[in-house]
Formats: C-alpha cells, sequence, structure tokens
C-alpha cells in the first residue's frame, strides 16, 4: 500500500484551478521530489497531503486513508512538514522546538528528552551546545537543520518539504543536502520534496514528478528525468 | 493640619489605586477577549476597534456627565467613574492584544497548525506569548491615562485624588491641588515604568 496516494486529485480555489486530475503514488521508503516553476501547484500538493487543503475533486490517501476521514489534528502530528522560513517559534529553545510535536502527543518527559537529544546529534546540532538556544541565535542553515530534526520527532510516517533549502547559500545548501540524504538513511523516511531546482530534485529525489499548469507533465526517477522530451522537463534540464 | 492632609492624601490616594484597579482588572479582562476574537474574527474587528474608537472621542468629562442619568450602571458614585474608566481603558488594550496576534509571523502560524496544534493551542502556546510584549504595552498606556483620568471621578462624587484638585481650584489653594497631583503624577509614573519594565523583560523576539 502506498504511504500517499493522489488519486484524479483536482484543487480550485476562487475559481482559479490549480491541480488538474494528479494522480501520483508514493512508496515506502521513496523520496518524491515534487518539480516544478512558482505557482505549479507544488506547495498545494504537500497542504493537500497534510490535510490543510482538500481537493475540490478525487482525493488524497494517506496510508490508504482518505485525509477526509481522518481526524485533521491526528494526521497533522502523523505527518512532518518543513517549510522554506522554517516557521520555528522564536521563544521556543531548540529543544522545545524539536520536542514540540510530541509533548503535544503526551509523551513523558524522559522519552521527550532523549528524541530531542537523537535528532539534534543526527542534524549535527548537539543538544548540551545547541538545546538551550533560540532561534534567532542559530544561522540560516542550523535553523533548518532544526526545523527537519522538528519535522521527524514524532516519528511521523512521511515528511513533506516545502523548498526547506531555499533560503541558505549554495555551500550550506550543498551539506543540508547531503545531510538530508544520510537523515533519509539513518530513519527511511518516506518524503514527498517540493524545489524548483532541478539541480536538486535529480540529487534528493528517488523520483521526480514535474508539475507543470496543474498536470504531472513527467514522472521517472532522475536517471530517466535526463531523457525527458517534454518542453516543459527540456527548460529544467537546460538548466543543469 | 498637616497630620490631617496627611491622613487625608493617604486615604484619597488608597480610593484613587482602588478606583484604577478595579477599571484596570475590569479592562483587562474585557479587552484581551474582546482582542482574541477580533484577531480570529475579522469582520468582528472593525465593530469591536471601531466602537472602542468612538468611545474614546468623547471627552472624558462629558461620559462621566452621561452616565450619571443610566439606571443600576450609573448614578452618582464610583460606579460609574468605573465604568468610564474601563470603557477608556478598553481601546488600548483591545487594540494592542488585536495587533499582536495578527502581526505574528504567519510562517510561525502555519507551522504550527502544520504541526497539529489545535486552535486553542496555538493561541495558548503561540499567539498569545509572542504578542504578549504588545499587549503590556497596551496595558502600560491604559493604565497611565487611567490613574489620570480618574482625578476626573471627583466632579461626580467618585472620589480620589481629583477630591483634592477639584478642591483647590474652587477655593485657589496651590497646596491642596498639589496634594491631589502629585501621588497622581507619581502613581502615573509607577505605573508607567512598572509595566515598562515588565514589557522589557518578556522574551524579546
Amino acid at each position: 500500500m502506498p504511504v500517499v496516494e493522489f488519486r484524479d486529485v483536482s484543487f480550485e480555489i476562487a475559481g482559479r484551478r490549480i491541480l488538474s486530475a494528479i494522480n501520483l503514488c508514493v512508496e515506502a521508503g521513496e523520496s518524491l521530489v515534487l518539480l516544478g516553476r512558482s505557482g505549479s501547484g507544488k506547495t498545494t500538493a504537500l497542504k493537500l497531503t497534510n490535510g490543510m487543503l482538500f481537493p475540490t475533486s478525487g482525493q488524497v490517501l494517506v496510508e490508504g486513508r482518505s485525509t477526509r476521514d481522518w481526524d485533521p489534528i491526528r494526521l497533522k502530528r502523523h505527518i512532518g512538514y518543513v517549510i522554506q522560513e522554517t516557521g520555528l517559534f522564536p521563544h521556543f529553545t531548540v529543544a522545545q522546538n524539536v520536542g514540540l510535536v510530541p509533548k503535544l502527543e503526551g509523551w513523558e518527559a524522559d522519552r521527550i528528552a532523549t528524541r530531542v537529544e537523537e535528532l539534534l546529534q543526527n542534524v549535527g546540532l548537539p543538544g548540551a551546545e545547541f538545546g538551550s538556544r533560540y532561534p534567532r541565535q542559530l544561522s540560516g542553515g542550523q535553523r533548518q537543520r532544526v526545523g527537519v530534526a522538528r519535522a521527524l520527532a514524532a516519528e511521523p510516517s512521511v515528511l513533506l518539504l516545502d523548498e526547506p533549502f531555499g533560503a541558505v547559500d549554495p555551500v550550506t545548501r550543498f551539506d543540508l543536502q547531503e545531510q538530508f540524504l544520510q537523515l533519509r538513511r539513518t530513519f527511511e523516511k518516506t518524503s514527498i520534496f517540493v524545489t524548483h531546482d532541478v539541480r536538486e530534485a535529480m540529487r534528493l529525489g528517488t523520483r521526480i514528478a514535474l508539475l507543470a499548469g496543474g498536470r504531472v507533465d513527467f514522472l521517472a526517477p532522475p536517471g530517466e528525468f535526463q531523457q525527458a522530451t517534454t518542453k516543459e522537463a527540456r527548460s529544467f534540464l537546460a538548466c543543469l | 493640619m498637616r497630620t490631617d492632609l496627611t491622613s487625608e492624601i493617604v486615604r484619597l490616594t488608597g480610593q484613587h489605586l482602588w478606583l484604577v484597579g478595579i477599571a484596570m482588572a475590569l479592562a483587562i479582562l474585557m479587552g484581551v477577549p474582546l482582542g482574541i476574537v477580533a484577531a480570529r474574527r475579522p469582520a468582528a474587528s472593525r465593530w469591536l476597534l471601531g466602537f472602542a474608537s468612538v468611545v474614546q472621542t468623547i471627552p472624558s468629562l462629558a461620559l462621566f456627565g452621561f452616565l450619571i442619568p443610566i439606571p443600576v450602571l450609573g448614578g452618582i458614585g464610583p460606579r460609574s467613574v468605573i465604568i468610564a474608566l474601563v470603557m477608556y481603558a478598553l481601546l488600548p488594550i483591545l487594540r494592542n492584544t488585536y495587533v499582536g496576534i495578527v502581526t505574528v509571523d504567519t510562517a510561525v502560524c502555519e507551522s504550527a497548525v502544520a504541526m497539529g496544534m489545535t486552535g486553542s493551542q496555538l493561541l495558548r502556546l503561540v499567539q498569545l506569548p509572542l504578542a504578549s510584549r504588545t499587549i503590556i504595552a497596551g496595558i502600560r498606556v491604559a493604565a497611565v491615562t487611567t490613574i489620570g483620568t480618574a482625578t476626573i471621578a471627583a466632579a461626580i462624587g467618585g472620589g480620589g485624588l481629583g477630591v483634592f484638585i477639584f478642591r483647590g481650584v474652587a477655593s485657589v489653594d496651590t497646596t491642596q491641588i498639589l496634594a491631589g497631583a502629585i501621588p497622581a503624577a507619581a502613581m502615573a509614573l509607577l505605573a508607567d515604568n512598572g509595566f515598562g519594565w515588565l514589557e522589557r523583560k518578556l522574551s524579546p523576539v
């Protein structure tokens, strides 16, 4: 059973069609990259996955169950979400940020502390040094790492990342991508990764879904994607 | 004579504090929740902020006057005074609560929702803490103005330090005026500094 499945999903807002009859399957352990220009519906697809939006027609299934049938709060806590500006809580320390969902979920303090330490260790920000800092005391790259750690905290079944490394310099970006690949190996997490950077897509995806005009223009693993012949895919590949 | 004046200063200062304290407590209890409602319901915000702004434009002596003939709520004495003070203190508290909440970074609110916070968790754990400095700033402004406005209470028999001032004005007695004005000014300064300190102490984010 796919972890996430889009069945003929269309989404309209204020009479404007954002997504048209999208069909996608994300299998366990896979890293699907949604590639596309600004406004191609990538972020909408993520928000449809965690129930921040619901399809106008068709359905989005998470672990086989339509997002409409999930309890909205449960669904969101079951899915990790990282946004570009990270949205870290400025009044919480790094440790409190990372431990938030487990806390909301009622984990015991010891278990939260252990989990936070493990995750911070894994994103290269050891708790002893960084745990008690506030987001404003971190660099952009460090904040993104905390964002990823926070999204992983409550052992979500799938991780959604919305251009998480879009706002950092190229060198930091490269490091973050490397770390993301390592994290994927460590936690074997299923993920849907949104980007407009074709290099990033080739590097991080097990499959790439190119969105254009609200449709899936091309869907293939990175190797095949390089041979893509659609006009939109050629435009993206020309950036390589 | 001197001890009489001192004991009267103490008594009227106490009365003044009592008027201001009750009015501020009520204004906070009403203003903060109304500010939250305004922030959550844009349709309500126009009405609430509009109403509070209009009240503020009424000259205070006139507002006290309007309240005298109103049965139950109004009349001569402290009740009318407290109602008028609450109405004046409401706007800065309501407006700052509203502004504090709606100006919380949208990325932060969005990620809170995306993480599965309920509406009340979002409010309690994210919006109110991040708005707290702005809310305190509103309370600070309200407290300082309320202390000043409360001196007019004496005009409708509400007591407080205004008693000295009205008496001093009527009998052209500077000592009496100062006996009312100095403690009132000191109280306002204390409130300003106290809330200012609290404002700075809250997380500088």
